[in-house]
């Protein structure tokens, strides 16, 4: 049974890419310039939130004072009751919704259908403010009621407001930026711009740049939060 | 976007003004030079730092001007300058820019305006780095690796501002090279003309193309670094910086980690001596092929052999922290991963050297800088096996030793291959030939010069003699000769660099005065001298893109008719 599959499967799938990287013009087929481009982008922006990830990890081991317990930090009192880790499930509930809108929205957007493209983009970007308001609101509480600072932080380990204050900014950064590249390309959407071109291919790499980002969410969210 | 390859101008963006022309340019032609003038411009300034470093190694005493203080900004600011700002850019924006699509059949880079702006992001990171000479303490005095905690403590030299505007001016360049990388990275993959394989590419862009892969992948380490070490600066974060006692007084940050910014610096600083090696290994292969009219040698191994010294060059970095303090067992890994390295590199230089033999040589001015390479590349490349065994290394270390190994191998060697690469595409950047006798004189005082200044230093450094000190002194291990060999080295470094007059003179001058250069006078077989005008014209190739049946290399084919075969003619 494997060898069939190795046999049917995974040879002529060697096989084409072999072909495709050893042809001319193109090494990836009728795909758009601007896609490939932002996958190699996005390898690189990898690189960047690696890098990031494992200066927190390698602080977080160098720290000399105890590292806040997260799920009493991040706990909201909701009824007279800490729940922990509340706000943040929703914060990324949220984001994950917006990534299945934005995959609907490219769907729509090869369908060539105006309206549905354009009301799916707006919802994910609506998703995208949800996250960026909600961040807001726990970054004040974070500064506000618990006193924690980059340079200073009353339950311990410095490096702890520190790194959080610098990863989830820079992931704030690119939630913005993608909001922004949202709204462009979908009011370009909305008044017929692709429809003249008639190439959607903007969607779909606005798409790849959105997912992205939520996918880096799940890291910093699993590294920071639940660990 | 498969139609755009198709031979229409339409994704082309035309300039109308002399300003859309030359000033806010999209033409990848009209960026390169603009990127190669600024990184020179910048460069001569990182030269003359290293001429005052000179006269005061070697005069100690005689130029009261310059203090230690100043001393040390004119080492880090030196070190930085050339590895970044002249190596990088020259290279990959400068030579990415011009030879990308022009050898392999493209109309222009894929996303010309993503192109200009990465030059205007590089100038810019130019003139903060400039800025930090006008601040008030002067530009940073760390070194070029700017450890931290000592970067940012009282006591370094631009610890205040100069290295803010270091930083700033890293995290600007970084952005720049994103988008110029990413662009010289797409082009290849997806803008090549009919017939054009990637194994029918020509060395030169085999080098780039791997660089810019390379760069994309290590500068967010740089960046990153950046960004902590600025919070470190300005937020009082303490992401670099353990609990220390400064000026007799202990300091606010604890619990840092030193050894983490040295680790980021090194993830992104050793993958950068190949960023810089890579595009001249390709170009030097390609110049001893056109100048020795002999296809060049293992053309498969060649390729193979960058591509495999790029993914490499990820896995050594920390051999550049020996004496930092690690686990023996990860010296053990990363001195064997270093060493392995040497496999694919003799490759490459066993591959050159069977090349030129029985070739018909042509020793003109860019084959001169060529053979040269070949000889401080070796030179540069054994030393490297010294420091990269552990027990070798920690006794070099820090000494002068490493200053000759690294100026070698990644300072003389690619600048040699820079010069000759300008020599051999000057007739097609501007349509006009170079003085003959100015180049000759030029290259062999350049030549000579390097060898006068580095091997002595060899010298100096299993002596002992430590680096980055302002002056020796009165020291007893230190014996008189060494004192001669500093004024010998001095001598022969500001010769060189009074030298390299000729070679701005020789291309100033011939920019109005040269003969009309011939559009193919090397008789080189790849596309880039074989557009329709010289200089290409905007959309380079006339109404039609060239197509392309054969590799770059078809010199002195049996039975041909001339020694060379353009890549356009077709096979019979």
């Amino acid at each position: 049974m494997a060898q069939g599959i190795d046999r049917e499967v995974i040879a002529p799938t060697l096989r084409e890419i072999a072909a495709d990287w050893s042809a001319d013009q193109e090494v990836f087929r009728h795909t758009h310039w601007g896609k490939a481009m932002m996958w190699i982008f996005l390898l690189s922006d990898t690189f960047i939130f690696s890098c990031f990830l494992t200066g927190y990890m390698t602080v977080r081991a160098s720290a000399t004072l105890p590292w806040p317990n997260t799920a009493e930090v991040f706990a909201l009192n909701i009824g007279g009751q800490d729940i922990p880790l509340v706000l943040i499930a929703i914060m990324t509930f949220a984001l994950i919704s917006s990534s299945g809108t934005m995959a609907m929205a490219v769907n729509f957007g090869y369908q060539r259908d105006r309206r549905k493209t354009t009301a799916l983009m707006l919802l994910t970007a609506l998703f995208g403010l949800t996250f960026l308001g909600m961040q807001a609101f726990e970054w004040s509480k974070l500064i506000f009621e618990e006193g924690v600072r980059p340079w200073s932080n009353p339950m311990g380990a410095p490096q702890f407001g520190a790194a959080f204050f610098m990863i989830t900014g820079f992931h704030g950064l690119h939630v913005t930026c993608g909001v922004i590249l949202l709204l462009i390309i979908a009011s370009k959407v909305a008044r017929g711009h692709y429809d003249k071109s008639g190439d959607y291919s903007a969607v779909e790499i606005a798409g790849l740049y959105w997912h992205f980002v939520d996918l880096v969410w799940v890291f910093i969210f699993a590294f920071f939060y639940l660990w | 976007m498969a139609t755009t390859l198709a031979d229409d101008l339409r994704p082309l963006h035309h300039p109308h003004s002399w300003v859309t022309k030359y000033v806010w340019s999209q033409d990848h032609k009209v960026i390169a030079i603009q990127y190669s003038v600024t990184a020179i411009s910048i460069g001569l300034v990182a030269l003359v730092l290293s001429a005052l470093m000179r006269l005061q190694l070697g005069f100690p005493g005689l130029f009261p001007a310059i203090q230690p203080d100043n001393y040390l900004q004119f080492v880090s600011m030196h070190g930085m300058i050339m590895v970044v700002y002249l190596l990088t850019a020259l290279l990959l924006g400068g030579f990415g820019n011009y030879l990308i699509p022009l050898m392999i059949g493209a109309r222009d880079m894929v996303f010309p305006f993503v192109n200009m702006l990465s030059f205007w992001f590089y100038l810019l990171s130019v003139i903060v780095l400039v800025a930090g000479f006008f601040v008030p303490g002067g530009p940073t005095g760390a070194g070029w690796t700017l450890y931290p905690p000592q970067a940012i403590t009282e006591g370094t030299p631009g610890h205040q501002w100069g290295i803010a505007t270091m930083l700033v001016s890293l995290a600007i360049f970084v952005a720049a090279f994103t988008m110029g990388g990413l662009n010289y990275v797409t082009t290849v993959l997806q803008a090549r003309t009919r017939g054009m394989t990637l194994m029918r590419m020509p060395l030169s862009v085999w080098g780039i193309f791997t660089a810019s892969v390379m760069g994309l992948l290590a500068f967010p380490a740089l960046f990153v670094a950046a960004i902590m070490m600025l919070f470190d600066h300005f937020a009082g974060t303490s992401f670099f910086m353990p609990t220390m006692q400064s000026m007799g007084a202990i300091t606010d940050t604890q619990g840092g980690s030193p050894l983490l910014f040295q680790h980021l610096f090194w993830f992104f600083g050793h993958p950068e001596v190949y960023i810089v090696a890579l595009p001249a290994f390709g170009i030097v292969s390609d110049l001893i092929s056109v100048h020795a009219r002999r296809n060049i040698f293992g053309y498969r191994m060649m390729v193979w052999a960058i591509v495999i010294i790029g993914a490499l060059s990820f896995l050594v970095w920390a051999h550049h922290m020996y004496v930092s303090g690690m686990n023996p067992y990860f010296g053990f890994f990363f001195a064997t991963s270093t060493l392995i390295i040497a496999i694919p590199t003799a490759i490459k230089v066993y591959n050159w050297l069977l090349t030129l033999w029985r070739g018909d040589i042509h020793l003109r001015v860019p084959m001169l800088f060529a053979i040269a390479f070949i000889f401080t590349f070796i030179h540069g490349g054994l030393s490297g096996l010294f420091l990269g065994n552990v027990s070798v290394d920690v006794p070099l270390s820090d000494t002068f030793f490493v200053v000759a190994h690294f100026h070698m191998v990644m300072g003389v060697s690619p600048v040699l291959v820079i010069f000759g690469a300008i020599y051999h595409w000057y007739p097609k950047i501007f349509g006009r030939m170079w003085n003959e006798t100015l180049g000759k004189l030029h290259f062999w005082i350049t030549f000579l010069g390097v060898y006068a200044i580095f091997l002595p230093m060899h010298y100096l450094g299993i002596l002992g003699v430590p680096r980055r000190y302002y002056a020796l002194g009165e020291t007893a291990f230190i014996p008189q000769s060494v004192h001669l060999a500093n004024a010998w080295i001095s001598i022969a470094a500001l010769i060189v660099f009074v030298a390299q007059g000729m070679f701005f003179f020789n291309m100033i001058w011939s920019l109005f005065r040269g003969p009309r250069a011939d559009p193919n006078p090397w008789g080189a077989a790849s596309l880039e001298w074989l557009t329709p005008d010289t200089p290409p014209g905007h959309g380079n190739w006339g109404p039609h893109l060239p197509v392309v049946h054969r590799w770059a290399y078809d010199y002195s084919v049996p039975g041909a008719a001339r020694d060379f075969i353009p890549q356009t003619e077709p096979r019979t």
